[in-house]
C-alpha cells in the first residue's frame, strides 16, 4: 500500500478508526462503579461489624483505637457514594449511531 | 529503590477465617470483572485498548495502580526506614514533573496519531528496524518484570500466610491469567482501580495507627531527629554538592537524574504506563489520565513513609545484623503488631491486590505489543481481526506462564532483585532518548532512531556488566550504577543519533505530521466532548495545579 518504509500514518488511521466504529467496549462494558460500590459496601458492613464485636485485646492492639469500626464506616461511606454517584449521575446510554447494527458476537 | 528480596520469617500473621473471608470476596470479584468484561470484547481494539473509550477517571487511577504494584509499596517504606524524608524525591520531583509532561506535551502526538503501542509511534516517527528492535525489548523486559512481581509476591505470601511459594506463584498466575484473557486490558485495567481504593482502605489505618504508636508526627520526628540526625526528616538536608549522605546523591544528581532521566524514562515511555491513557475515550480524556494520577501520587508517599519511618522509631536496628528485621519488612512487621483481624484481612487484600495488578499491567501491556507489534506486522500479517483476538488471547496465556517460569528463575537468584532495576535503566532510558529527540528535532531521520537505541541500550549494558561489574571504574553501589548507566544510555543514545542524522536522509516533512512537535494531526483537532471544557476538566489547569502542589509539598520538609 504504502512505500517500502513501512507503514504510513494514513493507513494506521484508517485501520484504528475502522476498529474503533465496531468497537462494542463503549456499548457492553458495564460500569466500575457499581463494582466497587458493591464491594466496599460489603466489605464496609463486615469490617464494621467485627469492629463492633471487637474484644479488648483487639483494641489494645491498635493503640485503644477502634480501628475495625472506623475503617468499616470509611469504606461503607466510599461504597455509597460510588453506588450514589452511580445512580445520580448513570452512564449515558450509547445514541444510536454508536450501536453496531450486527448482532452481538457469543 | 530497595524491593521485597526477602522477609523475615517470624512475620507470620495472625490471620483467621474473617481475614480470609476478605481475600476470598476479593478473589470472587476479580474473576467477576473478568467474565463481565468478557461480553465487551468484540474487536482487537476492544481486547488490548479497551475501544479507546474509557473515562479519565478510570484510566487516571489505573495509571496510578498500574505504578503502586506492591514491590512499590514494600519498597518505598523501606526506602523511608533507611534514608527518611529523602523518599519524597521519587514522588515530588521523580514522578510529578514527567507525569504532568506527558499528559500536557507529549499525549497529544500519542493519542492524536492513533496508535495503539509506545514502538507503533516509533514505526510511524522512524522506521521498521526501530519499531521491531524496541518491540522485541519491550516484550522480553515486561515478561521479566512480571515474573519478579510474581515472585515477590510468592516471597510475601510465604513469610505472612505460611503458604509454599509455587502455591502462591501458580494460584496469583492463574487468576491474572483468566481475567486478562477474559476480558482483556478492561478487566485489568478495572481491577486496578478496584486494588486502588483497597490499598488505600489498607495503608490509611496502617500509617494511623502507626502514628499513634509513636506519639503522632511530632514523636515521630522528635525521635528520629534524636536517633539518625537532623537531616533523616528533611527532604534536602545533606544533599549539598560534596557533603555526604546515606542516598549517596547530592541535589543535582537528584534532579537531573532522578527528576529528568530516570524518571522521565519510566513514565513517559514505559508502555505498562502510557498504555492506560492510550484507552481513554478522547484526546482531553487520554491528557488528563497522568493528571488525574497526578494528584494521588503525591499524598501516597505519606501513606508508604510513615510505616517506614515508624518501624525505623520502633525498631531502631532495623535493617541492621543486630536486628532479624529487614528494611523490606517495615509494613509486614506494622501489620503483625497494630492491625486486628478484619482491617488485617484487608491489608493482607490491599498486598496481594497490588502485586497481582503490578503483574497484570506487565502481562496486559505484553500481550498488546506482542500481537499488534510482533505477530501482526512481520509474522502473519492481513488476518482478520478476530484472528488477532484470539492470538491476544493464546499470547496471554504464554506470557502468563513464561513469566511463571521467570518467576522460578528468579527464585534462584539471591538478588534479582536489583539486577532488575538495572534492567529497567537499560530497556526504559534509550527508549526516553529516541523519543525525546524524535519528537523535538524533525531533523532526526529515519536510520537514527534504531540506531540511537541500540548504542543506548548497549552503552547502558557496558557500563553495567564491564565497567561496574568489573570493577573497571569504582562505583560505590548498585544504586550509583544504576544511575551512571542510566546516563551513559542517555548521552550514547543522543550522540549517536545526531551523528547518523547528521549523514542519513531525513523523514519527509509530510510524513511527520502529528509526530513531531510543532505539527499537527487531525487526530489532534477533534472537537471536545460535551462537559470537556469545565474548567476544572482543562489540563493546562490540572498539570500546573499539580506541579505547584508538588513544589509546595517540599517546604514544610525543607528548612
Amino acid at each position: 500500500m504504502s512505500d517500502p518504509s513501512g507503514y504510513s500514518e494514513k493507513d494506521l488511521h484508517r485501520e484504528v478508526s475502522d476498529l474503533q466504529t465496531k468497537s462494542a467496549t463503549a456499548a457492553r462494558l458495564f460500569d466500575i462503579r457499581r463494582i466497587i460500590g458493591g464491594l466496599f459496601v460489603v466489605y464496609g458492613v463486615i469490617v464494621t461489624i467485627a469492629g463492633l464485636t471487637d474484644d479488648d485485646a483487639a483494641i489494645d492492639k491498635a493503640q485503644g483505637i477502634n480501628i475495625n469500626l472506623w475503617t468499616g464506616l470509611g469504606m461503607l461511606l466510599l461504597g455509597i457514594f460510588f453506588l450514589a454517584w452511580l445512580k445520580l449521575r448513570p452512564t449515558a446510554p450509547p445514541t444510536p449511531a454508536d450501536t453496531p447494527d450486527d448482532q452481538p458476537s457469543p | 529503590m530497595q524491593t521485597p528480596t526477602y522477609l523475615s520469617a517470624e512475620l507470620r500473621l495472625p490471620t483467621n477465617w474473617l481475614d480470609y473471608t476478605i481475600l476470598g470476596i476479593y478473589f470472587v470479584v476479580v474473576l467477576g470483572i473478568g467474565f463481565a468484561a468478557r461480553r465487551s470484547v468484540k474487536t482487537s481494539l476492544d481486547f488490548f485498548l479497551s475501544g479507546r473509550s474509557l473515562p479519565a477517571w478510570v484510566t487516571g487511577l489505573a495509571f496510578i495502580a498500574a505504578n503502586l504494584g506492591a514491590t512499590e509499596i514494600l519498597g518505598m517504606a523501606a526506602n523511608s526506614a533507611q534514608y527518611g524524608v529523602y523518599t519524597t524525591h521519587w514522588y515530588w520531583i521523580g514522578a510529578i514533573p514527567a507525569m504532568v509532561f506527558l499528559g500536557l506535551v507529549m499525549m497529544p502526538f500519542y493519542y492524536g496519531s492513533k496508535v495503539r503501542s509506545v514502538p507503533e509511534f516509533l514505526l510511524l516517527r522512524f522506521d521498521k528496524a526501530a519499531h521491531l528492535l524496541s518491540s522485541v525489548l519491550f516484550a522480553f523486559a515486561a515478561i521479566l518484570i512480571a515474573g519478579v512481581n510474581l515472585y515477590a509476591l510468592a516471597i510475601v505470601v510465604e513469610a505472612l500466610l505460611g503458604w509454599p511459594e509455587w502455591v502462591a506463584i501458580v494460584v496469583a498466575g492463574a487468576f491474572v491469567l483468566a481475567y486478562i484473557t477474559l476480558g482483556g486490558l478492561s478487566s485489568a485495567i478495572y481491577n486496578e482501580v478496584l486494588q486502588f481504593f483497597v490499598i488505600l482502605a489498607a495503608l490509611i489505618p496502617l500509617s494511623i495507627l502507626g502514628l499513634k504508636k509513636v506519639g503522632g508526627w511530632d514523636g515521630l520526628s522528635d525521635s528520629l531527629t534524636k536517633s539518625h540526625g537532623g537531616d533523616f526528616m528533611t527532604a534536602w538536608g545533606g544533599t549539598g554538592i560534596g557533603s555526604a549522605n546515606p542516598l549517596g546523591a547530592n541535589w543535582l544528581t537528584i534532579v537531573l537524574g532522578l527528576g529528568f532521566v530516570l524518571s522521565f524514562g519510566y513514565w513517559t515511555t514505559n508502555f505498562a504506563e502510557v498504555q492506560r491513557a492510550l484507552s481513554a475515550k478522547n484526546l482531553s480524556a487520554a491528557q488528563r489520565t497522568p493528571l488525574i494520577a497526578a494528584f494521588p501520587k503525591i499524598f501516597i508517599v505519606f501513606l508508604v513513609m510513615i510505616p517506614g519511618l515508624v518501624a525505623a522509631v520502633l525498631v531502631p536496628q532495623i535493617g541492621t545484623p543486630a536486628s532479624d528485621l529487614q528494611y523490606n519488612d517495615a509494613i509486614p512487621y506494622l501489620m503483625e503488631s497494630l492491625l486486628p483481624n478484619g482491617v488485617l484481612g484487608i491489608a493482607v487484600t490491599g498486598l496481594l491486590a497490588a502485586f497481582m495488578a503490578g503483574m497484570a499491567a506487565n502481562i496486559s501491556s505484553f500481550n498488546t505489543v506482542f500481537t499488534t507489534d510482533i505477530w501482526q506486522k512481520y509474522v502473519t500479517k492481513d488476518r482478520e481481526d478476530e484472528y488477532y483476538v484470539r492470538f491476544g488471547r493464546l499470547i496471554t496465556a504464554i506470557g502468563v506462564l513464561a513469566s511463571i517460569g521467570t518467576a522460578f528463575l528468579a527464585s534462584s537468584f539471591s538478588n534479582i532483585m536489583s539486577y532488575l532495576q538495572t534492567l529497567f535503566s537499560f530497556f526504559n532510558v534509550p527508549m526516553f532518548v529516541v523519543f525525546i529527540i524524535g519528537m523535538f528535532w524533525k531533523r532526526a531521520s529515519m536510520k537514527s532512531g534504531f540506531w540511537g537505541l541500540l548504542a543506548g541500550t548497549t552503552a547502558a549494558m557496558i557500563n553495567y556488566f564491564w565497567i561496574y561489574k568489573e570493577g573497571i571504574i569504582d562505583i560505590p553501589s548498585d544504586q550509583g550504577a544504576n544511575f551512571v548507566s542510566a546516563i551513559a544510555g542517555f548521552v550514547a543514545g543522543a550522540v549517536v543519533m545526531v551523528a547518523v542524522s547528521l549523514f542519513t536522509a531525513p523523514k519527509p516533512t509530510a510524513e511527520l505530521q502529528g509526530l513531531v512537535y510543532g505539527t499537527r494531526s487531525p487526530g489532534m483537532s477533534e472537537p471536545a466532548a460535551v462537559g470537556d471544557d469545565a474548567w476544572y476538566r482543562r489540563p493546562a489547569l490540572l498539570g500546573w495545579g499539580a506541579v505547584i502542589l508538588a513544589a509546595a509539598c517540599y517546604i514544610p520538609f525543607s528548612f
